[in-house]
């Protein structure tokens, strides 16, 4: 069974932010929450780079791990998805994601949050696949359409990559071979900077 | 010349250049070469020909880059401190939380089992003494209400998945723990006043006294039979809980109350909310778990423990021989007082 992963190729990346546009037309996704965003490290500087960031659906997700009512269930994709039926919006998932995934619409007055909401790799709930009540809570299911995120699918440059991880890392790795540059060897750009003998 | 005339002369120049590159040809000029990927190395990339995983591992740290997004926190990429917080949480906060409960029940069973309730040894007289007044045990029941409605849906949050879940199943638990929540967050308000209430109520009498120390050095008289080390209106023992309760109430409030209002209350320390809500969250449970822990002890205690003690809070009323035995000074001091005619009853509030 192929394993679900997400790449983005910062080489490649933009910033123009369709990832973002499209998941949120896809899903209808509420005011306030954003399941993708783009983040551009050294904005306006040499060394610019941007990055589209959502739940990375991780092996070992912390969001499980902390989940008071254990709302979260991880597919035999690896794709990592909750139960809005059984979350009580607490925020635990939120402390513990480190890419800031889960999000919560404000369901009442002083802040008191609603169901949890987050990136389902376009592979909805636990709801019938493709149902009123599925699209509703989660966002459309492409997976059980045999397609993959949209996010990555409308990618304009290619940057991000979704599906079976051992094909993402295939085109990946061809991409930095083909680059010839960044060997990722640790501690090269410290000891060797561009412009010395190398 | 002006910034603005130089734009307009710059446009108009572009502009009359304009027909010539529209008639460049989009084949490549004679004189370019095909590059090999070997050859571009340097100048192609805005980072360097090498490797720049300094550049990403210092994302881990939590370096902001913007967004576009309305959130300007989203700009930090990875926040790593979310990890370390899970690990405690998880971790040790459950581990010694669950030790330290079950130790407190485990250490009182034995205390019963050796030492039983302890009785009034000069037996009940039937003469009653005004100990608590209205005010105070109305104040007392409801931070005693409000604190074990909190304590229990507390629990439920930190034990409930490994404990009531595999019971209860999915569906009905997040129900329970849909409603512990709400309890929790509205019987919050309730502890509070009732915080406030009782350190109004009981302050002056649990200032520390040199009594005090006797009563720690005899520990209380709670291990050897026969032994009434002289107290106040409060022995050591209470003074204990009361501080307890009071300091680190104010704690769990704090650190509650900056959870009930994530985005809105900003006294806890920390770069994100996100890290103050992580920041909150412990010191919240770690808090609470102590209290709970003394909590336990005080009921104990006000119940099985020492006979007669909880009818001053029930009743308001002790009996005589009961206050002689516990809180002698008190006493002395009550009846002195009421010999020259004053009642009792206001001293006792």
């Amino acid at each position: 069974m192929a394993r679900m992963k997400f790449l983005c190729d910062a080489e490649r990346c933009i910033e123009c932010n369709s990832c973002v546009t499209a998941c949120k037309n896809e899903h209808e996704v509420p005011w306030g929450i954003n399941r993708r965003r783009v983040v551009t490290l050294n904005d306006g500087e040499p060394g610019e780079r941007s990055i589209s960031v959502a739940c990375m659906h991780c092996s070992d997700a912390p969001c499980m791990a902390v989940c008071p009512v254990d709302c979260f269930y991880q597919t035999s994709d690896g794709i990592v998805l909750h139960n809005k039926d059984l979350c009580i919006g607490c925020g635990y998932c939120f402390f513990a994601c480190p890419f800031g995934a889960p999000q919560y619409p404000q369901s009442g007055n002083f802040g008191s949050r609603g169901k949890m909401d987050k990136c389902t790799f376009c592979a909805g709930g636990p709801e019938e696949d493709n149902s009123a009540a599925e699209f509703k809570k989660y966002g459309r299911n492409r997976i059980a359409e045999g397609k993959l995120p949209i996010c990555a699918e409308m990618c304009s440059t290619k940057a991000l990559l979704a599906g079976d991880g051992d094909i993402v890392s295939n085109i990946y790795r061809e991409r930095i071979v083909g680059r010839g540059f960044g060997s990722g060897a640790w501690g090269w750009g410290r000891a060797y900077p561009a412009g010395t003998s190398g | 010349m002006s910034l603005r005339k130089l734009f307009v002369a710059l446009f108009l120049l572009a502009f009359a250049f304009c027909p010539l590159a529209l008639a460049q040809s989009v084949r490549p000029p004679d004189n370019a070469v095909n590059q090999s990927a070997g050859e571009r190395a340097g100048v192609s990339n805005t980072l360097g020909s090498n490797s720049q995983s300094d550049y990403w591992r210092n994302l881990r740290g939590g370096v902001r880059g913007t967004v576009s997004i309305p959130d300007k926190n989203a700009g930090v990429m990875v926040q790593s401190e979310g990890w370390h917080w899970m690990l405690v949480r998880n971790g040790p906060l459950k581990k010694y939380g669950g030790y330290a409960l079950g130790g407190v029940v485990a250490l009182l069973v034995i205390f019963f089992l050796l030492r039983g309730s302890i009785k009034v040894e000069s037996g009940l007289s039937g003469v009653k003494v005004l100990r608590f007044g209205a005010i105070a045990r109305f104040g007392h029941w409801l931070n005693a209400i409000a604190f074990v409605a909190l304590a229990l849906t507390g629990l439920s949050l930190l034990y409930g998945k490994s404990v009531l879940l595999p019971i209860m199943g999915p569906h009905a638990f997040a129900a329970l723990s849909s409603g512990a929540k709400f309890i929790h967050n509205w019987g919050a308000y309730l502890f509070i006043i009732g915080i406030i209430w009782i350190f109004l109520a009981f302050v002056k009498k649990n200032l520390p006294a040199k009594e005090d120390i006797i009563w720690i050095a005899k520990a209380g008289g709670l291990l050897t039979k026969g032994v009434h080390p002289p107290a106040r209106f409060f022995n050591f023992g209470e003074k204990f809980v009361f501080w307890s309760v009071v300091l680190c109430g104010t704690g769990v409030i704090i650190t509650g109350l900056a959870l009930l209002f994530p985005f809105q209350l900003d006294f806890i320390p920390g770069e994100l909310p996100v890290h103050k809500m992580q920041f909150a969250s412990l010191w919240h449970a770690i808090l609470a778990l102590y209290l709970i822990v003394v909590v336990i002890g005080h009921i104990y205690i006000g119940t099985v423990g020492i006979e007669g003690s909880l009818d001053g809070m029930k009743t308001g009323y002790v009996d005589r021989n009961w206050a002689r035995e516990h809180h002698s000074l008190w006493l002395e001091q009550l009846e002195s007082h009421s010999n020259q005619k004053k009642a009792a009853g206001e001293l006792a509030e």
